[in-house]
Formats: structure tokens, C-alpha cells, sequence
């Protein structure tokens, strides 16, 4: 298929689909309330199942029901309904369970606003839940990635059976770009009667699809179970993307997500006029790239980084994890649901390379 | 020899973690009888509630899923939307069903979900120690209700099944009672028709059970269905409140 001009809501619904997706559940929340516009309509013309529910509450536990029978299910929402589904998510961690949630962050605390904001970095990177919960988190900087992480976001979480989250800010979900779904491969859902509650059919033992473990001994054993997964995922999913980091540069701007193309345009400028900045762009926020960006710190021309985002610095922790104290990082940011402007940046990115000594 | 009565094959032998007089083990048993009289085992999902049922699924041989805090109507419906072929029945208690999960029966109810809800309705807290559930009654003493209940300050407990009963949507809500072999018997055809429609793709079903908890109750297991008898049945009356065939 040709590329397709789509608005990123239902880029993102469609992109489900294709990835083999027949069920979604949701509640309706500005800024992504067109995914669930565009799937119920479009659920029902491929045999699949739209349901919007009462609340994220229980649209999130309908996504643990779903799931916990081994079915491609999803889910989106945004930051204070994301909040609500925290219950859910941590449950689904517990009991090994694949999903795909989309997050459109808007910004916060509590109601906030319902413009694009990248507030929810703690959030999705740290917290998902309670326990010792962690997401596989994408964060897309267009719609054609959107699309793609939709689409590998299934076979991730079935790879781990674990929820996986694509951070889209509401910029992401709201611009019109053009896609093309046909470069991502689909993949077949995989065999899920060793766990899933299928109904035993007579053919096997049955099967248990829970989180609790009264004995502290059992619970520690299946906590050390799950850190292993979470130390696979370290291992093998870390993705990135490195704009301009050459041999000179000197300052690093670190940036995902909707602030990463803004970045991406003054760091392009910059380098045409002469000033060694490149720009490093997470694509998963967790697992984070801390030992690509703990090389690169440790570079002599790399005199400096520095944490752009749309919130009042959150990535910025992991930054300074990656490059403890061998250089500085410093921070620019706008909150509140503005886009930093180019100007914005460009005169950061100035300053603190000022700061580094030209 | 021939045997006349045994175990359910839907149950695992093993003893249970209950209380003595406690009449979760009857309200187990019925369900595993009815699965079993049903024939459908090897399809069925339960859904487990969080509070002393939590574990229903170690006496229970069929696939479980255990819920988050009354959020088991809501999981029940991913499973059962996603999964019509299955037999989908949560296993819920009064706090977790009329309290944190009011929300989630209510709307699961409303939108018709074709499962299956038993709902153990004790009027106290069980697993976190004898606090005031939304059913406890006007008066009754409980760990958080010294003095009783106050229903100015807390209001009346809520009758679900009523409550359930004024939607419009269909189903099949009744509530029965386990103080008695006749009572137990009755409920036992409660729990097996609303299977019956659920198989029959007609309705929500949802069958109350009056049940004892003697242990928060601070009563023998026989004071504890004798109060049942003389307290609860007249607060919450038994009876089909409603039918799929309703108009």
C-alpha cells in the first residue's frame, strides 16, 4: 500500500488492526478520544470488538480480562486516565499478561490541561503500578513510528507477557502526517495454552492467571522472575537514535518524543552554522539507553548534555544516572502543554554551550 | 457399592481455608455442582474477587482469573467479549461487589454482559476482620460500626438486587439464602438457571446469597444462620426480582 495522509489517532487505531488487534477498550479522554472514535467504527467491519467502558477503572480491567485469555488487546487513554488505570496495569504486571496501552500525555497534575506534555516520563518510565512494575515504554516522534511501535508493541508484550506502553504526547496523536503500514512485518499471536484462561477443554490441567502469593518466599521467588524479564527487556530492547554525534561534538542534547523534532531541526541548524551539538533521541524511555549515552559522556570532545523536555525534568534523571558526574547536564523545558519553540531551543542550546566554553 | 454423593469433579479434594460455619464452602459447592450438572468445565473461567474468596480458585477446578478489588464484572467482560465460547462467572462479596466495585456490576449489568455473578452478601467484612460492609444492617455491630450501624451517619444498607433489578436492560437477579437445606436447595436452582441463561446467550444473571460469617459475626456457625433467618431475611427479602423474560 501507498503511503496514507492520517491524522495520528487513527493511524494509531488502524495500526492495531493491522497488527492483528481485534479488541479495544477504552474510555473516551481529551487528547486521543478519536482512537476510540476510529475503532468503533472500524472494529466491527473487521469481526473485532470496540467497547467503550464507565471508566478507565474498568476499561483497564477489561483489558486484564482480555488479556489474561492470550487476546491482542489495547487499550489508550491519557495522563489522569492513565492514573486510573495504574490499579489494573499492576495486576497485569503480577500476572504476566500482554497488552498495549497508548498514553497521549497531556499536561498535569491532576486535570492539568489537555495539551501535549511530556509530564508522565516518572509515570510510564517508574511507575506503572504498584510493586516493582515496569512497561516496555516507546515513544514515537511521528506518525510513521507510531504506527510501527503500535504494530511491534504486540509482539513485544507477548514476547514478554508484559503490558507495553507507547507514549504518544497529544501533539503525536492530533497532527495529520503520512503513513505507510506495510514496512512492519505482522506476527502471528503465539500459543498461550501453557497460561492462558482459555477454558481447559479437557485437553490439560488448568490454568491460574493471578498475582497473589501470600508466602513471601513464593512472592520473592516470582518478583526475582520478573526482574529477570525486566533485565532481558535491559538487555535486548533498548532502542535510540543519535542525530549529528560526531567526533567534535560537544554538547548533547537529549530529547524524545515531540521535543526530539523540534531539537532535531535547531541541532540541524546549529551544525550548518558551525556549532558541534548533536542530539540523542531515546525511542524507549524504559529500557533506557544509559550505557550508549555513558560512552558517548565519556568522550573528551563531549564537554556537556543537556535534558529538553515538556515538563519541569524528568528524563533529565536518567541523563544524569547514564552520565553521572563525568559531565554536566544542563536542562531546558516548557510545561503546561507548550511546544517549545526552535527559538526556545536555539537560544538553550546556545547558552549552555556558552556555559561549556563555546 | 454404589455412590450415592461426592465431591464435585469441579472441585479439587482438598480442605478449605474458611472458618468453621462459614458458608462460602456451600456457595462453592453449589457453583461446582452446577458446572458439573451443566457440563462445562472444560470451558468455564472464574473470576476471583479480592476478600476471603480470594482463593476460591484452589478449591475450584476450572480456569481462573483473579480480579482486582471489585473490579471482577469488568474483567469478566473483557474475557467474555473476547472470548464468547467460555462460561465466564465472578465469585464476588458484598465489599467488593456494593462497595468498590459498585461501579462495575452496576454497568456490567446495565450493558447485559452475558456472565454470571454469585454474590456472597454476609453484611460484614470477612478477610480484613469484621468492618462495616455497605450491607451490614441498621444497628449491627461490626469492628469499624462499635455502637452499630448509624444510618444517619452511614445511610441503610444497600439491596443490590433490587437496585440491579430497576434496569432496563435485561437479566436474571434473584436473591436466595444458605441458612437452611430448603433455602440451599432453592439457591442451588437460582445458580443454575442464571448459568442456564448465560449458556443460552440471553442475559446478565446475577443470584445473591445471604450467607453467615460467625467468626465476625462473634457467633457459633448455629446462632450465626439463626440470625441470619431472624435479621437479614427481613431486610433483604428473597425472591426472582427479575427475569429475562421480564418485559
Amino acid at each position: 500500500m501507498a503511503k496514507k495522509l492520517m491524522k495520528g489517532a487513527e493511524a494509531i487505531g488502524e495500526a492495531a488492526i493491522r497488527a492483528g488487534c481485534r479488541h479495544y477498550f477504552g474510555y473516551p479522554i481529551t487528547p486521543q478520544s478519536e482512537i476510540a472514535e476510529y475503532l468503533s467504527r472500524r472494529m466491527p467491519e473487521v469481526g473485532g470488538v470496540f467497547l467503550q467502558a464507565e471508566s478507565e477503572v474498568a476499561a483497564s480491567n477489561m483489558l486484564f480480562g482480555a488479556a489474561a485469555t492470550g487476546t491482542r488487546v489495547m487499550t489508550s487513554s491519557s495522563s489522569p486516565g492513565i492514573s486510573l488505570m495504574a490499579e489494573a496495569f499492576s495486576y497485569m504486571v503480577g500476572a504476566e499478561v500482554p497488552a498495549v496501552v497508548v498514553n497521549a500525555m497531556r499536561g498535569g497534575p491532576g486535570l492539568g490541561g489537555i495539551l501535549p506534555s511530556q509530564s508522565d516520563y516518572f509515570q510510564a518510565t517508574k511507575a506503572n503500578g504498584h510493586g516493582d512494575v515496569h512497561f516496555i515504554v516507546l515513544a514515537p516522534a511521528s506518525l510513521q513510528e507510531s504506527v510501527e511501535h503500535v504494530m511491534m508493541a504486540f509482539p513485544l508484550a507477548e514476547k514478554y507477557r508484559n503490558p507495553v506502553m507507547i507514549v504518544a504526547d497529544g501533539l503525536v496523536v492530533q497532527m495529520m502526517e503520512s503513513v505507510d503500514f506495510d514496512i512492519v512485518e505482522t506476527t502471528d499471536p503465539p500459543d498461550v495454552e501453557d497460561w492462558a484462561a482459555t477454558g481447559t477443554k479437557g485437553r490439560r490441567e488448568r490454568n491460574l492467571v493471578k498475582s497473589l502469593f501470600l508466602d513471601p518466599l513464593g512472592l520473592e521467588e516470582h518478583n526475582r522472575k520478573l526482574r529477570r524479564k525486566y533485565d532481558e527487556m535491559e538487555e535486548n530492547e533498548v532502542r535510540y537514535e543519535e542525530v549529528l554525534i560526531e567526533d567534535d561534538t560537544k554538547l548533547v542534547a537529549v530529547a524524545y518524543g515531540t521535543t526530539s523534532r523540534v531539537v532535531r531541526s535547531v541541532v540541524e541548524e546549529l551544525r550548518g552554522e558551525g556549532y558541534p551539538v548533536g542530539l540523542f533521541r531515546p525511542i524507549t524511555l524504559y529500557p533506557f539507553a544509559y550505557d550508549r549515552l555513558r560512552e558517548i559522556s565519556k568522550r573528551d570532545s563531549v564537554k556537556g548534555f543537556m535534558s529538553i523536555e515538556m515538563s519541569t525534568g524528568q528524563m533529565i534523571y536518567d541523563v544524569r544516572l547514564a552520565v553521572q558526574d563525568l559531565k554536566p547536564v544542563g536542562f531546558f523545558g516548557r510545561q503546561g502543554g507548550i511546544i517549545p519553540t526552535p527559538d526556545d531551543v536555539r537560544k538553550a542550546m546556545l547558552q549552555e554551550l556558552e556555559k561549556l566554553g563555546g | 457399592m454404589v455412590t450415592i454423593f461426592t465431591r464435585p469433579d469441579s472441585m479439587f479434594d482438598t480442605p478449605t481455608h474458611y472458618c468453621p460455619g462459614c458458608t462460602h464452602g456451600v456457595a462453592h459447592r453449589l457453583v461446582a455442582e452446577v458446572i458439573d450438572e451443566l457440563g462445562i468445565k472444560d470451558k468455564t473461567v472464574g473470576v476471583a474477587p479480592v476478600g476471603c474468596a480470594v482463593l476460591i480458585y484452589n478449591y475450584m477446578n476450572t480456569d481462573f482469573v483473579e480480579g482486582s478489588h471489585g473490579r471482577a464484572p469488568a474483567s469478566a467482560t473483557g474475557i467474555k467479549r473476547s472470548r464468547p465460547d467460555l462460561v465466564v462467572y465472578t465469585y464476588q462479596g458484598d465489599g467488593d461487589l456494593a462497595s468498590i466495585g459498585a461501579a462495575e456490576i452496576v454497568h456490567a449489568a446495565n450493558r447485559g454482559e452475558k456472565i454470571t455473578v454469585v454474590f456472597i452478601n454476609n453484611a460484614i467484612y470477612g478477610m480484613t476482620g469484621g468492618q462495616m460492609a455497605p450491607t451490614t444492617l441498621p444497628g449491627q455491630k461490626t469492628t469499624t460500626s462499635p455502637k452499630g450501624r448509624d444510618v444517619n451517619h452511614i445511610g441503610y444498607p444497600i439491596r443490590m438486587a433490587e437496585l440491579l433489578a430497576t434496569l432496563k436492560t435485561p437479566g436474571y437477579i434473584v436473591r436466595s439464602s444458605l441458612h437452611d437445606p430448603y433455602h440451599i436447595a432453592m439457591a442451588k436452582k437460582a445458580i443454575k438457571q442464571a448459568f442456564i441463561y448465560q449458556l443460552e446467550g440471553k442475559a446478565f444473571s446475577m443470584v445473591e446469597l445471604l450467607s453467615t460469617c460467625p467468626t465476625n459475626w462473634g457467633m457459633t456457625p448455629y446462632q450465626a444462620t439463626q440470625w441470619l433467618k431472624e435479621n437479614m431475611l427481613q431486610y433483604y427479602p428473597l425472591g426472582v426480582f427479575k427475569t429475562p423474560e421480564d418485559e
